[in-house]
């Protein structure tokens, strides 16, 4: 079976620029920022004030509910106020600030060395909950929460998702080929407490030292499988992974649970691991620094709350003035207009383009040629929805299941007419999802 | 042909007529659809652009609605004091209606309040509201100035000038459209003989506001001092005047240290 789905993009993948390069370990030096809502849910609630002295590893905001996750101080140091902070996303988040004393003390950990068949599910749902781990893919869904499905015993497929099918992105990739075993070993441990299920690391096929070496490690393994799936974006989407990999398919309104498959990122399983065996709560995460303004792109180990600008720096600084940073991917990040912004659990990319390939686009009228719709893997018919957005016309837009794109941009990607497609899609079903909240 | 062909053919016809307008007399008595006479008046005195702005179905849905009771005489935003008087005189019941107006609480034109950065996109207010920060002005709470009020205005009382929305006040006749429409919430309804009226929205800390907009209310609370009819609250860094009780001594005006209050 090949593993691939409809529709879909070639973008210029621009790995190799961090590929192959060793990541560097980074100690931050300025004032940490942990936004409060790093994750999907409630946010969380602060459990230090002002002038209180934190350890690295300590609990210092704790979940806020069922959806909502813990967060650990990543550095030794004092709280130096409460207050609101901007985030990637432009909006400002209440978030706790620590002067860091650069002395990285660590309050100490249980590691937990029991055999795998020996596991209790309790015990590894509290240790991931405890860790405050959460879907390090980008967007930040508690991994507790996806651990604790209603219908356990329908679960038969875990997947790693090690696609990274971003252009310019190689921290999963880079976590594979210097942790593979970690990485595997956190699949174990999801799969010890899913008794029916078999395990599928995800690999596209133009990593293939990635796939070549997990084929290496899980050589006569029956439980887990490696699929190599042939290069195509948005093949790390959630629904577009889960039917390449299985052929079942989920819609908007479905959790992949009701598919029987449970969906981690590379560095979410990395982060079970550490949670269960070391017993360390997630304070540090990869993160790709890139782009062609970038004086030396490459991977840093950087401890959560980092101040953006001191990763750029980091990485050499700019090279010349660029055009465009973004937060995230290229085709799903978000722009950003500053370099102060704290680095999240889900922060997975930092890049730097030396050319705003948008902002050069003078958008003009639909001439009806249907790229967007044969390269949209949702299945739905972007140049109709945007048309229905811009009428505001929100009926029409459900009828014809707007609420089915993934915003993944493909649409935009390909328009010869430079509509900006996703966009209006976008925010329309914002729109629709602040309706129904209401 | 003679003419005693002609005469049937014209019997014929004559008395088919005859019957078929019996018929129809008698089925129009019998098959009677009872119209509310009040209802049938009112709906003559709507001014009938149809725009939907009490919340009714067209002119024809208000008119059944206030015939029934469940309407207020002065429901109706379009036709205003006139149009209220007399439908109250129809209905029976008084009325003491104020005129209204919308108007934009924010004077953070592109001279005062700067862009954070530059937007690229669909030049529609809901569509910028969705870019990161929610717009590219600094201020998070400001006027984006792409016009969607002034789109959903059918009585053409919006302009666009140095990208803040400006309301029209006799142009306007406060149906409420741009109030849905505004993706900020920045348009309120108030009278339209307000005195005193607060032209910022924005709920930041003084600090924050001076960063973004050279105008912006700081939340000084130094108008809600020195009124002397109480009316004005200072809430969530936000001065907000209570127009029941304004009585436009124009206090506030002189004392507000950034000129915000008009």
């Amino acid at each position: 079976m090949k593993h691939t789905f409809k529709g879909g993009i070639h973008p210029y993948e621009g790995k190799e620029l961090t590929m192959d390069k060793d990541v560097i370990e980074y100690l931050p030096k300025g004032d940490m920022v942990y936004p409060l809502s790093q994750h999907i849910g409630a946010p969380a609630k602060p459990l230090v004030k002002k002038g209180d002295h934190v350890l690295a590893g300590q609990l210092i905001a704790e979940a806020a509910g069922f959806v909502s996750a813990n967060i650990h101080a990543s550095v030794s140091g004092t709280v130096k106020a409460v207050e609101q902070r901007l985030v990637s996303s432009g909006s400002k988040v209440n978030s706790i600030i620590i002067e860091n004393d650069n002395q990285y003390e660590t309050i100490e950990f249980t590691p937990n060395k029991k055999p795998l068949n020996e596991l209790t599910r309790e015990e590894v749902i509290e240790a991931v909950k405890a860790a405050g781990i959460v879907g390090m893919g980008g967007a930040g869904f508690p991994t507790h929460v996806k651990l604790s499905p209603k219908n356990i015993d329908q679960i038969d497929r875990i997947i790693i998702n090690a696609s990274e099918c971003e252009p310019y992105l190689t921290s999963d990739y880079r976590r594979i080929i210097d942790e593979a075993d970690k990485v595997i070993e956190g699949l174990r441990i999801v799969l010890a407490i899913f008794p029916g299920a078999k395990g599928i690391i995800a690999v596209e096929d133009n990593k293939p030292e990635a796939i070549r070496l997990l084929r290496e490690k899980l050589a006569g393994d029956t439980d887990i499988s490696v699929n190599s799936m042939p290069t195509k974006y948005p093949e790390g989407a959630e629904r577009q992974l889960i039917y390449a990999n299985t052929g079942r398919y989920i819609n908007s309104k479905m959790l992949p649970a009701d598919a029987g498959c449970i969906v981690h990122n590379v560095d979410t399983a990395y982060a079970i691991c550490e949670a269960v065996r070391e017993g360390r709560p997630l304070m540090e995460r990869l993160v790709t620094v890139s782009g062609d303004a970038i004086k030396n792109p490459c991977n840093i180990r950087m401890k959560i709350g980092t101040n953006y600008g001191e990763l750029i720096e980091c990485a050499g600084g700019f090279e010349g003035t660029p055009a465009k940073l973004i937060a995230g991917g290229p085709m799903m990040g978000k722009a950003i207009y500053t370099t102060d912004i704290p680095a999240t659990k889900s922060s997975s990319a930092i890049l730097a383009l030396s050319e705003d390939a948008v902002a050069e686009m003078e958008p003009s009228a639909c001439i009806r040629c249907g790229r967007c719709v044969s390269v949209c893997p949702g299945r739905v018919m972007p140049n109709k929805l945007a048309t229905m957005a811009n009428r505001n016309d929100i009926d029409g837009f459900i009828k014809n299941n707007g609420m089915e794109c993934c915003e993944c941009g493909c649409c935009s990607y390909v328009c010869p007419a430079r509509r900006h497609l996703t966009q209006m899609i976008a925010g329309t079903r914002k729109l629709v999802l602040a309706n129904r909240k209401k | 042909m003679d003419i005693l062909s002609i005469g049937i053919a014209a019997a014929i016809v004559g008395v088919v007529g005859v019957v078929a307008g019996i018929l129809l007399g008698v089925a129009s008595e019998k098959f009677k659809v009872e119209v509310d006479e009040t209802e049938i008046k009112v709906r003559e005195i709507l001014p009938g652009n149809n725009c939907g702005g009490c919340g009714y179905p067209g002119c024809d849905g208000l008119a059944a609605a206030i015939a029934r009771g469940e309407a207020k005489p002065d429901a109706c935003p379009v036709g205003g004091e006139a149009v209220a008087t007399k439908i109250a005189e129809i209905v029976g019941e008084n009325v003491d209606s104020v005129r209204m107006t919308a108007y934009v609480r924010c004077a953070g034109d592109c001279n005062v309040a700067k862009d954070v950065y530059e937007y690229v996109g669909p030049q529609d207010c809901k569509f910028a509201a969705n870019a990161p920060g929610g717009g590219a002005k600094g201020c998070a709470y400001g006027c984006l100035g792409y016009g969607s009020c002034k789109k959903a205005c059918q009585f053409g009382a919006i302009q666009i000038v140095d990208g803040v929305a400006v309301i029209d006040k006799d142009k306007c006749k406060a149906c409420g459209m741009c109030v849905a429409e505004c993706p900020r919430h920045i348009i309120e309804m108030i009278p339209y003989e307000a005195q005193a009226i607060v032209e910022c929205n924005s709920k930041d800390f003084g600090k924050d506001v001076k960063a973004s907009c050279s105008v912006g209310c700081i939340g000084c609370g130094i108008c809600q001092k020195n009124c002397p009819q109480e009316a004005i609250t200072v809430d969530n860094h936000l001065a907000h005047i209570d127009q029941s009780k304004c009585n436009g001594c124009g206090t506030c005006k002189e004392k507000c240290p950034v000129k915000i209050i008009k």
